[in-house]
């Protein structure tokens, strides 16, 4: 094993550390080292416990067990300043930059103690340009590239000379030849003896660049390897899981198409986002069509569309026939497409709001809880109570705001208030997510149901396990296009692990 | 060491009794500012807050000066409990006023109960019209409406003086800036024999009954609400953000409107280039004083009134700056706006480490 460098010190090393969140332990027994000069990569789909980590050894989480070890010596940062003070650089996947001002003002808010301006500028030239990062110190942000944006937090980094540099995805956001550059630097850092701890899900990027990789899966350490030495099959596999759950055995008879989506493009409204390339896809009744992908693919921008929240072409979208791609989100709940978003408070649900206010949200039109415009308080409140009985909802009572539940009970809340409505269609992104197993399996057992009370359902998850056990078909999205749908009982580890690598194009072609 | 520790949920107890802190504060400070100013300060405070209490023309004249000061607030505080500032209230008060006087002067010497009611309508016509421009602005270009609509009242204001100063003139006024005296149909009724109360004080009443329904009954004060507390939940939901821009600064520019109208028919009696007196200004501090919710308007709207009367009293009485009694208005605000924190906080004390 490479977790050792030349001189046999490691130079950061975690013993069995461990993270628990309400509802979920994020970090579990998690060991690793890493040698100085290394190129260390962490490996794991999203949710597996990779931000938890690192942020444990930036000194943004306290860990609930376990120690950190750093030169041999105990490492318990209190806070990020310490870290620094420590010799730990950490350039975050989202800038915390201010537009309005330079660069060099931007760098020397970030540091534990900055020199004069013009101290800093020189230093700042000199840096960049010896990782062949060019970077004026007098532009304001606002007017540079996304790459550019990045030099910044790196140089930031590099100007407190680190021992050990945390990359959270870093070239998500970086063009293919941006990406190359930074590869480049980070190569040069490394022969100077500087330890990276690369977080990535791109397995071909981490087979270039790391030496070492630690794969984390549910939040415990699920394989250690040198990627230099696997496929990226392999690594994917590892990443996934090599057993995957069998599908529960249904009877499964697909009824009439509730909702098809053709040709569907959308480019993307926002910085970060991703454009949706030509979908298409068809939801018959009693089908659930499981939608896996690594997020940031487009299941949001899907959602949205999906949900009315962005228009698309009137044709792009049918319910049953009529076009609905012009609509907004009441007009498509009237005509039976429901929709439970992932993020639950501040968009499924409003925070300051009681549950009963929160039933109004998306009932009162099916649910019959506002009439010619005058709100019916006793109908919500009775609604919200049916949501509580029937979906367990752990609360004092419907009075109570909506962020005074625990995420799970949120989560059973917001699908119990959909598919109490009866929809013809629900769409259903992260169902379960950060929700323990007793309240996701009353969400699963309700989806089920519904699929199987004639509905269409589709789920969007992360969670491949789940999306085995509740899904009909299977389809994976990546890079905002979506693969052609598969029946569960006949698809592989092998399939899915080429299709979330980016090979969804090319299998939807092979398929069509 | 003291700690900020964030509750649960909103303290319900601590919304209602920080408004009565903040006057507890503003009391204190007030207190320690006309020592400064070498008054005595007890006479000083009052003269402020008790004395209009116990004089019967005082006492209708709370009526006077709350009234415009609720009607303009409840407008505004639809807008600000959704996220859209309307800082110009002040503009459309003046433009309502124009307007409804516009009609006063165009139907002069015409006799009629008609008149008053579409004075009123003209008014709220115009201050919802001068409310329409930044929330124009705003949809469609995203401009900043609480920039264009601040800049939007001193255009108005200026607007104002060129209209008494041009054809709305009085003929018979020696070349003065001033319109015509509004003739008796023109004029509105007084409800308290012997003062200047007038039924503007009960179309207040009457907004702070309906905004209630609105706002916990209505749909639309859903709609309000959500969107100020989550936006993407409101789009979510299905409702349209540029329809509540339009609906919020239009609301509160008719209601401004109307408050104009009242002034300029009731205590005034014609158009004159100050009738603008800083009502739309002050209300903002009512709107949030209030809490935004029509009842604590009501009871921030009294306040306030008799802050500016007693104000007023103090300025003649002791020979206080008229200034003073501003910085005294802007405490209230600033004490509200900072001990606002334990609404949604609570404090801990922790040893130092």
């Amino acid at each position: 094993m490479s977790e050792r460098s030349a001189n046999g010190q490691a130079l950061f090393e975690a013993k069995s550390l461990r993270k628990v969140f309400p509802g979920v332990v994020a970090n579990d027994d998690v060991s690793f080292a890493v040698g100085a000069g290394e190129v260390h990569a962490l490996l794991g789909e999203n949710g597996a416990g990779k931000s938890t980590l690192v942020k444990m050894i930036y000194g943004l989480l306290r860990p609930d067990g376990g120690e950190m070890r750093l030169r041999g010596a105990p490492y318990a940062p209190a806070r990020p300043g310490e870290a620094r003070a420590a010799g730990i650089g950490m350039v975050f996947q989202h800038f915390s930059l201010f537009e309005a001002l330079t660069v060099a003002e931007n760098v020397a808010l970030g540091m534990n103690d900055a020199p004069r301006a013009r101290a800093l500028d020189a230093r700042i030239r000199e840096v960049s340009e010896a990782y062949g990062l060019p970077l004026d110190p007098g532009r304001r942000v606002g007017e540079l590239s996304v790459g550019e944006r990045q030099r910044i937090e790196i140089v930031r980094a590099l100007l407190q000379a680190p021992r050990l540099l945390i990359m959270d995805e870093p070239t998500s956001v970086l063009t293919p030849s941006e990406a190359e550059t930074l590869f480049g630097t980070l190569r040069t850092l490394a022969e100077e003896g500087v330890s990276i701890l690369y977080i990535s899900h791109k397995l071909e990027e981490i087979r270039a660049l790391c030496s070492a990789a630690t794969i984390l899966r549910g939040g415990k350490v699920s394989g250690r390897c040198d990627p230099r030495a696997e496929t990226a099959r392999s690594l994917a596999e590892m990443m996934i899981g090599r057993a995957l759950a069998a599908p529960k055995a249904t009877d499964w008879k697909p009824g009439a198409a509730r909702l098809s989506v053709e040709k569907l493009t959308l480019p993307s409204a926002e910085p970060f986002g991703v454009t949706l390339r030509s979908l298409d896809l068809t939801l018959r009744a009693g089908d659930v069509l499981g939608v896996a992908g690594v997020a940031g693919n487009g299941q949001d921008e899907l959602v949205a569309a999906l949900s009315g929240e962005t228009r698309t072409r009137p044709e792009a979208i049918r319910l049953g026939g009529a076009p609905i791609g012009g609509l907004g989100p009441e007009a498509r709940r009237a005509l039976g497409l429901s929709v439970a978003p992932e993020e639950r408070l501040g968009h499924a649900a409003a925070p300051d709001m009681s549950l009963s206010e929160n039933t109004i949200l998306t009932a009162r039109g099916r649910a019959g809880l506002a009439s010619r415009g005058f709100l019916r308080k006793a109908a919500a409140e009775g609604f919200a109570n049916r949501i509580v009985t029937e979906f367990g909802v752990r609360t004092a009572g419907v009075s109570h705001a909506a962020r005074s539940l625990s995420g799970g009970n949120l989560q059973k809340f917001v699908v119990g208030r959909e598919i109490l409505q009866k929809p013809d269609v629900l769409i259903a992104a992260q169902p379960t997510w950060g929700v323990d197993a007793g309240a996701a399996e009353t969400i699963r057992g309700a989806i089920r149901s519904l699929a199987a009370g004639g509905a269409a359902v589709m789920v969007i998850s992360q969670d491949l396990d789940e999306l085995m056990e509740i899904s009909t078909l299977l389809s994976v999205i990546s890079e905002g296009r979506l693969s052609f749908p598969v029946p569960v009982a006949d698809i592989t580890v092998e399939q899915i692990a080429l299709l979330m690598g980016g090979g969804a194009r090319a299998e939807a072609d092979a398929d069509a | 060491m003291l700690e900020l520790v964030a509750r649960k949920e909103a303290s319900r107890f601590m919304l209602w009794l920080t408004p009565a802190l903040a006057v507890v504060l503003t009391m204190l400070s007030g207190l320690a500012l006309f020592a400064l100013l070498g008054k005595d300060p007890f006479e000083a405070v009052r003269v402020i807050f008790v004395e209009p209490l116990l004089d019967p023309f005082s006492r209708t004249e709370l009526l006077v000066k709350g009234a415009p000061l609720v009607l303009i607030a409840i407008g505004l505080s639809f807008g600000f409990r959704a996220g859209i500032w309307n800082i110009g209230a002040e503009g459309q008060f003046t433009i309502g006023a124009l307007t409804a006087g516009a009609v006063a002067l165009a139907f002069w010497n015409v006799e009629g109960i008609w008149l008053l009611p579409l004075m009123a309508l003209a008014g709220a016509a115009g201050g919802a019209a001068w409310a329409m421009i930044p929330a124009w602005l705003r949809i469609r270009f995203n401009a900043n409406e609480i920039l264009v609509s601040l800049m939007l009242v001193y255009v108005a204001e200026l607007l104002l003086s060129a209209m008494v100063g041009g054809p709305l003139r009085d003929p018979d006024g020696f070349n003065f800036p001033e319109s015509r005296m509004f003739h008796d149909s023109a004029t509105l009724p007084i409800i308290i024999e012997g003062s200047r109360a007038h039924v503007g004080a009960l179309a207040a009443l009457g907004a702070v009954v309906i905004a209630y329904v609105l706002l916990h009954r209505h749909l639309f004060g859903f709609e309000v609400r959500l969107f100020g507390q989550a936006p993407r939940a409101a789009r979510f939901a299905g409702f349209r953000e540029a329809r509540l821009v339009a609906a919020c600064l239009g609301l509160s520019g008719a209601l401004a409107g109307l408050a104009g109208m009242f002034e300029a028919s009731g205590p005034v009696g014609q158009l004159v280039p100050a009738l603008p007196s800083g009502y739309g200004f002050t209300a903002i501090i009512v709107a949030f004083l209030g809490r935004l919710h029509p009842v604590g308007i009501l009871l921030a709207g009294a306040v306030m009134a008799l802050t500016y009367i007693g104000g007023e009293t103090a300025q003649m009485a002791m020979n206080l700056p008229a200034a003073a009694i501003n910085v005294f208005q802007g405490m209230l605000l600033f004490f509200l706006l900072g001990i606002d924190v334990l609404v949604n906080y609570r404090i801990r004390l922790r040893r130092a480490l």
